[in-house]
Formats: structure tokens, C-alpha cells, sequence
């Protein structure tokens, strides 16, 4: 069996706002992303557009038991239920299958900071942790850290309610999410998923993890493809969430949903790092994906300048002449969300009739490439 | 009644079979199919003191931890990679499929994040006086000193060495669905074959999470067993005295191949994977729906998916994780599946020898399933003494002989997440 697969819902959210228009919007402008270079400095970030949380997650309780990344995900997959026309639809939600791509939550940094301090004056430092950990951490802190806990989260507030599954691995989490989704509902295996991802930037936390290597952009914001310097450019990270809704499309038909764009097969794959090797590996995805004159190439670049450069050699190698805008100076990096912030906006640039075709692309800053085609239904 | 079209290659719906063609076992009680087949039947416990950090204040201090393998430095991401590739190289040994794996990687690890050696060293390396903040962490990251760190703790690393050290080809999937990760690796492994995206598929589960933080967060749940005393009586599922899970180490890994490309090698077949479900739960973070029904819809999808009625189950490889909710909503899930079978359909539980292993658990308690095929022999519930009169189930107390042609193994997870697998000699 091979269905056709198309994107009936789509919910975004970043520092450009919330929505398709305001993304539609960030695509058209030459204005840079909001950004914010004091609070967490010397790293930039694009924090996320103020959202009222109350339209998409209504229990105050809910909203208490999650921390900003998976609250940025269930508006976003709210948002993208909207879309699609099936919020109230109880029994389309019940069905519904879920991949999520996440990686992890905010530490309490407050609790960490302090504990750090008392560790250099313990006596006995073992004895130490674990009494601050038992009576410093909140019991429900774990459950908003999990990485399945968003898909968790998304079942509780919204009652999608099929199964879920969460692909953890940075950004090559969201490509594959993105790949094994379409390949289950074009095989038969299932009539609907819901795909996508949320990543929290506004966290010092991660900007420890991502500072060892060297890969974050200091001290302001630049252009992706403009990072060009002896440190190798890098990257900001933003903080974002994407879901799309994808139907087979007989399925989405019969229930009158209209089709905003159609979602082809993805080729990814993760070749040994080594000069050349991104490029060579994204031109061969490139036709493995079939992508014919697409209209703009979509690119997920992070900012650091060695792949950067690799990938557009790869896409101007079979692309020649065709128009690349990095996602990145729309919404920053928002990691496992960068493919899937990437396949959404092109199914909107497809939905308004901007564009026939779009390739997305994705090269991960450790492993992982990946290309991702959309077409208008 | 729908006309049967299975055969030896292809199951009724028309579906490539898939195949078990090698299987790799670590937990507390050994390493190796056979170390621990010789425990799990002789009804012995790796539950013990902990001695990998002070348990000093704790409320609970046992677990099932692998002290006869250790990294340096001693992090769950690097624990995790080791027990999974032990466990791989056994399945891959055994698979004969070679060097080389024809096919993709499926890989349940525990979510990641550096641990308090690290945070401390990087506070150290600051050189800093007064307060420690995440400030001072990334000043000393941008010191390089620590730059290795990076890759250690990031969600991918795992997934990508075991890549490398086996060839898989593509995109290796690292994921998670909580402590039913190890039966979802599996299940996106029976997919991708049907799919007929490749012949083969290496799954693992595998889980080295026993520290600090992560004990205290499951005991701030209320989560875990604090009956350390003895610690090989803390784990009793299905027990009218079960107070928590015990946390447990280890790994599993299958290799998956379509039973044609099995055949077509002359590989040897060790059993089936026969059937897959999955059911999503909305009702809360930590509890299942008061009902039951997803955890019933869950093993109901497997039997359906396998093409089969619960009549055609011999013996239920248990979720069983020893705390109070999972064992009785599990019995009432298993008594509106079966009936009143329930009642002589031996089920029994790992977890009273190893503990629960997490994430790693679905894989490892899917390859224990296919031992007990193998041997026709279910290995026990240990300490099950003091039966919960509520739960009508026919625990297997003591080890028990009888031809098993047909497991079903549940796993079920925080985040409303419920996997069942059936697993078979024979094809449906």
C-alpha cells in the first residue's frame, strides 16, 4: 500500500509569535528574530512570543504541573487540533497517534545553584545530596523533565488519546519523527498522527550543555549564513514548538477536512563526519527525496559555519539558482523542532499558494541529515 | 472468520512475519541468556544494597544494579551503552547475520542529563568564591576543558556509537515511552519490516539510571519499595504486602528479520513476534484510567494485531512492577481480557527477581518471553507469599513446567503509555 499523506493541521508557536500568519509573516520579512542577548548572557536567545496559555491549556493546574517546554508543546498541538478541525472531535482524538521529538526538561536551577554552593563545605558530601535532593525537589519536577511526558501532557490536556511514541536525539529526532510518521500512514499501519516537537531555549541549563564544544553564537545575533569567523560561527537557540496533523489522504477527504499540502516520503540518514561528507550526503537525499523546482529550500542550518557551508554546497549542487532561507532568522534553533517548524511552514507556504514546492533540510550539529518535500495538495 | 493467508513467510493480514534470530540479555543477575536463565528459573534475586553511592537518608537503598560492569566515568548515558552493546553483540553473535547490520537500529534509552560529578566539576573548575550558579557552569564549559562532556550528555550519543559499533544502516531512533520503551523499540522494529523498509531490525532496551537524583525523584513519587531489609524480599508483585518497585539495571537486545530473509540465510528462527498494541492514556501523569480500558484496549490491540484470541495465550509475561496501582490495574485489565481464565492463565512477573528495569524492561522481559518458549518452563514470581486475595490470577509461585507456545508481555508507563507484544513459536 502506498497513500498518499497530507498536512490538515498545523500549530506553531516562537519568538515570531504564534500561528500560521505569524510564521507566514517572519517567512516574508527581512526584519531579524526577536531576540533577547541580555538575560541569559553572553549567550543570545529568541524567546518565545507571550502566549495566553489559558486559550489552549485551560486547568490552572495543568499548567502548574509543566514546565515552559511541554507547556509550548501542548499549546502548540492545540493549536495544530484547531487547525485541523477536530478539537471537539472526541472520537478522531481518541485515534489519534502521537510522535513527539523532545529531548528533556528545565532543571530547578535555583535548587542546583544551591546545592552546588553547600556541596564545597560538606562534610559529607554524599550525605549531603541526597538530603537536599529529597527535600529540595519538587515531587511533580521529575514528571515535567521526562521526555515522554509532553506526549504525556498533550494525552491529558487535548485527549489525544491513540498511543505515542517520543523520539529523543536532537535534531535528527525531528526528521524521524517526521519520516516514520508519513511511512506509517502511507503504508496502511495507521490513518492519523499528530507530529512534532517543543524545545524551551529560555534555560541556562542547556546553554551548559551546548557551551561545552563550543557550539553557541556569542554575543549577538547574526544572520545563519553569515557567521562566517575563526570560531566557526554556531548557533541561538530559540524556543518554538511544531505540530502538523497528518491524514491519509482518503481519510481526510471523507471527513471533508481540506488538505493544506501533501507530505512526501523523507530521506534522511547519518553518514561519518568528514569534509565533504554533508554535502555529498545532501545532494543524494535530495534526489532520493524527489525534489524536483521547488520554490524555496527551506534550511534548517544551526549557524555553524563548517556544516553550513557543507549543506548549501550539497542543495546548490542540485539546486542551482534556487532561493534558501534559513528557519534559523526566523525562530533561532529550537534543536529536535527544527524539521518539523521547517515541514510546517512550507505545508502553510503551500496551503496560501506561495509555493508549488518546498524542500526542507536538516543537518544536525552532531549527526544526522535529512530532506524533507512538500508539495501544494 | 477471515481467510487465513499466513504461511511460513507471511502472517493472515499479508504481512512479512517477523522473526527472532538473536537475543542478548544483561541484568543484575548476569550477563548472557544463559547466566540469567539459570538465575530467573532457580528463583534468585539481583536486588542488593546499593554500594554504587552512599545511601545515606535514603528511604530506599537496594536495587537491581549490573556491578559487574562499569564505565568511567561512571554515568548512566555511558552504563546504558555499555549493558546495550553486551547485550547487542550476544543478539548479533547468535543472529549469525555478521558484521554489517542489513538493517536499522531501535534504541529505548533513559533521557539523559549530566549528573552531579559533573555539575560539581565544572563548579570546581570555575575557580569561582561565593555562589554557585548555572553562570558559573558555563563559564567553566567555555573554559573547553570540558567539551568532551558534550556529546556525553546529549540524547543521540547512545544510539550513535551502538550505530557504529554495529553497522545499522540510517537514522538510528533513540526513544522513549517511559517504562514501556523497550517493548515500543521492538514494535517500531515489527513495523519498519512489515513496511518492508528492511529485513532486518536491531531493538534494544536498555537502562543504567541508578543514581542519586534519579532514585530520589522515583521515591518522591512514592514510587519505590523502602523494604530494604532483605533487599531480595522488596520486589513482590501481585503480593498483598507490595508497597513500590524496586529500580533495576540491564539490557536486552533482539535482532528482528523478516522470516524470509531468516529462511533465505538458513538462520535459525527462535521464535516470533507476532503481534504488537498500544493504547494512549489521557487520565493522568502517573495513574491509569480508573476503568482500565486503555491498559484492556492496549492488549487487545496485540491479540488483534497477531491475529489471534486470548484463548490462544498460554502465559502472561507481566508488567508487574510491585506497587500498589500497576498490579491491580493490570489483574483487572488482564481479567476483562481473559475471563474467567484469568483464573488458571499462569502469569508471572520478572520484576521480583530483577527489579524494574525502566526502560530497558519491555525488551528484557520480551527476550525472557521467548526463553520461556524455548524451555517451556516459566520462571517465578519470587516472594509471593502473601497472595492479594483481590488480584484472581494464577501467579506461578515456583518455577513451572509446561509447553508455552504464546506470551503475551505487557509494559506500561508514566505519561499514559501501554505496549503489549505477543510473541510466538510458530507463526499464527
Amino acid at each position: 500500500m502506498n497513500r498518499d499523506v497530507v498536512v490538515t493541521g498545523i500549530g506553531l508557536v516562537s519568538c515570531a509569535g504564534e500561528g500560521i500568519a505569524a510564521h507566514l509573516a517572519a517567512f516574508a520579512s527581512a526584519e531579524p528574530p526577536r531576540t533577547d542577548a541580555e538575560t541569559f548572557a553572553p549567550y543570545p536567545v529568541h524567546p518565545v512570543a507571550p502566549l495566553t496559555l489559558d486559550t489552549q491549556i485551560p486547568k490552572k493546574s495543568d499548567q502548574r504541573q509543566m514546565e515552559p517546554w511541554q507547556r509550548l508543546g501542548v499549546y502548540a498541538a492545540g493549536l495544530a487540533l484547531d487547525s485541523a478541525g477536530v478539537k471537539e472531535d472526541a472520537a478522531f482524538k481518541s485515534a489519534l497517534q502521537l510522535i513527539v521529538a523532545a529531548g528533556g526538561g528545565e532543571r530547578d536551577v535555583a535548587v542546583d545553584g544551591a546545592i552546588l554552593t553547600g556541596l564545597r563545605e560538606a562534610a559529607d558530601p554524599g550525605a549531603f545530596l541526597n538530603e537536599r535532593l529529597l527535600n529540595d525537589l519538587r515531587p511533580t519536577l521529575f514528571l515535567a523533565q521526562l521526555s515522554n511526558l509532553l506526549a504525556g501532557n498533550i494525552s491529558i490536556v487535548h485527549g489525544v488519546t491513540g498511543a505515542s511514541r517520543t523520539f529523543m536525539g536532537e535534531e535528527s529526532a525531528g526528521v524521524d519523527a517526521l519520516r516514520i510518521g508519513h511511512a506509517r500512514i502511507a503504508s496502511g499501519q495507521v490513518e492519523a498522527m499528530m507530529v512534532g516537537g517543543s524545545y524551551s531555549a529560555e534555560r541556562p541549563d542547556v546553554m551548559v550543555i551546548h557551551e561545552m564544544g563550543g557550539f553557541l553564537l556569542k554575543p549577538t545575533y547574526r544572520p545563519v549564513l553569515e557567521r562566517e569567523d575563526e570560531d566557526g560561527g554556531g548557533f541561538v537557540l530559540g524556543s518554538a514548538a511544531a505540530f502538523l496533523v497528518l491524514e491519509a489522504a482518503e481519510h481526510a477527504a471523507a471527513r471533508g477536512a481540506k488538505a493544506l499540502a501533501r507530505l512526501l516520503p523523507v530521506a534522511n540518514d547519518r553518514v561519518a563526519r568528514a569534509p565533504g561528507s554533508v554535502t555529498e550526503s545532501l545532494t543524494r537525499l535530495i534526489d532520493e527525496a524527489g525534489i524536483e523546482r521547488p520554490d524555496v529550500v527551506l534550511s534548517g542550518a544551526t549557524g555553524l559555519s563548517d556544516l553550513a557551508r557543507e549543506e548549501i554546497a550539497g542543495i546548490q549542487a542540485r539546486l542551482p539558482g534556487t532561493g534558501i532561507r534559513a528557519t534559523g532568522d526566523m525562530i533561532g534553533h529550537p534543536m529536535e523542532v527544527a524539521a518539523p517548524f521547517g515541514a510546517a511552514l512550507a505545508a502553510a507556504l503551500c496551503a496560501v499558494g506561495s509555493a508549488g514546492e518546498v524542500a526542507v533540510t536538516s543537518v544536525g550539529h552532531r549527526r544526522g541529515e535529512g530532506v524533507i518535500r512538500v508539495v501544494k495538495a | 472468520m477471515p481467510d487465513s493467508r499466513s504461511s511460513s513467510t507471511h502472517d493472515a493480514q499479508g504481512r512479512p512475519l517477523v522473526a527472532v534470530t538473536g537475543i542478548g540479555i544483561v541484568t543484575s543477575l548476569g550477563r548472557g541468556a544463559t547466566e540469567n536463565w539459570d538465575a530467573l528459573t532457580a528463583g534468585r534475586s539481583g536486588i542488593r544494597a546499593i554500594s554504587r553511592f552512599p545511601t545515606e537518608g535514603l528511604r530506599t537503598r537496594i536495587a537491581g544494579t549490573v556491578d559487574f560492569l562499569d564505565t568511567d566515568p561512571l554515568v548512566a548515558p555511558l552504563l546504558s551503552e555499555r549493558f546495550a552493546r553486551v547485550a547487542a553483540e550476544e543478539a548479533v553473535a547468535q543472529s549469525g547475520i555478521g558484521a554489517g547490520f542489513p538493517g536499522g537500529l531501535f534504541v529505548a534509552v533513559p533521557p539523559v542529563e549530566m549528573e552531579w560529578p559533573q555539575r560539581q566539576a565544572l563548579a570546581e573548575a570555575a575557580g569561582e568564591a561565593g555562589e554557585v550558579t548555572y553562570a558559573t557552569l558555563q563559564r567553566a564549559a567555555a573554559s573547553r576543558r570540558f567539551d568532551p562532556w558534550h556529546d556525553l550528555f546529549i540524547f543521540g550519543t547512545v544510539a550513535d556509537r551502538l550505530a557504529d559499533r554495529f553497522g545499522t544502516r540510517g537514522s538510528p531512533i533513540s526513544l522513549s515511552t517511559a517504562c514501556s520503551s523497550g517493548a515500543t523499540a521492538i514494535q517500531l522494529g515489527v513495523e519498519a519490516i512489515r513496511r518492508g523498509e528492511m529485513e532486518a531490525a536491531l531493538c534494544i532496551g536498555t537502562d543504567g539510571s541508578v543514581n542519586p537524583e534519579s532514585l530520589i525523584r522515583f521515591s518522591l513519587l512514592s514510587a519505590l519499595s523502602t523494604q530494604n531489609d532483605p533487599p531480595e524480599g522488596a520486589s513482590k508483585p501481585f503480593s498483598k504486602n507490595r508497597d513500590g518497585f524496586v529500580m533495576g539495571e540491564g539490557a536486552a537486545a533482539l535482532v528482528l528479520e523478516s522470516a524470509e530473509a531468516a529462511r533465505a540465510r538458513g538462520a535459525t528462527i527462535l521464535g516470533y513476534v507476532l503481534g504488537c498494541g498500544e493504547k494512549g492514556d489521557g487520565f493522568h501523569r502517573t495513574r491509569s484510567s480508573p476503568d482500565g480500558a486503555p491498559v484492556i484496549a492496549a492488549m487487545r490491540a496485540a491479540l488483534d494485531d497477531a491475529g489471534l484470541g486470548p484463548e490462544a495465550i498460554d502465559h502472561v509475561n507481566a508488567h508487574g512492577t510491585s506497587t500498589p496501582e500497576n498490579d491491580k490495574m493490570e489483574a483487572l485489565g488482564c481479567s476483562a481480557v481473559f475471563g474467567e481464565r484469568i483464573g488458571q492463565l499462569p502469569i508471572s512477573s520478572n520484576k521480583s527477581m530483577i527489579g524494574h528495569t525502566l526502560t530497558a524492561a519491555g525488551a528484557i522481559e520480551a527476550v525472557i518471553s521467548l526463553l520461556t518458549i524455548r524451555h517451556g518452563r516459566i520462571p517465578p514470581t519470587i516472594n509471593y507469599a502473601m497472595p492479594d486475595p483481590a488480584l484472581l490470577l494464577d501467579v506461578v509461585s515456583s518455577v513451572r513446567d509446561m509447553r508455552v507456545s504464546r506470551v503475551l508481555s505487557n509494559s506500561f508507563g508514566f505519561g499514559g503509555q501501554n505496549t503489549c507484544l505477543v510473541l510466538g513459536d510458530e507463526p499464527a
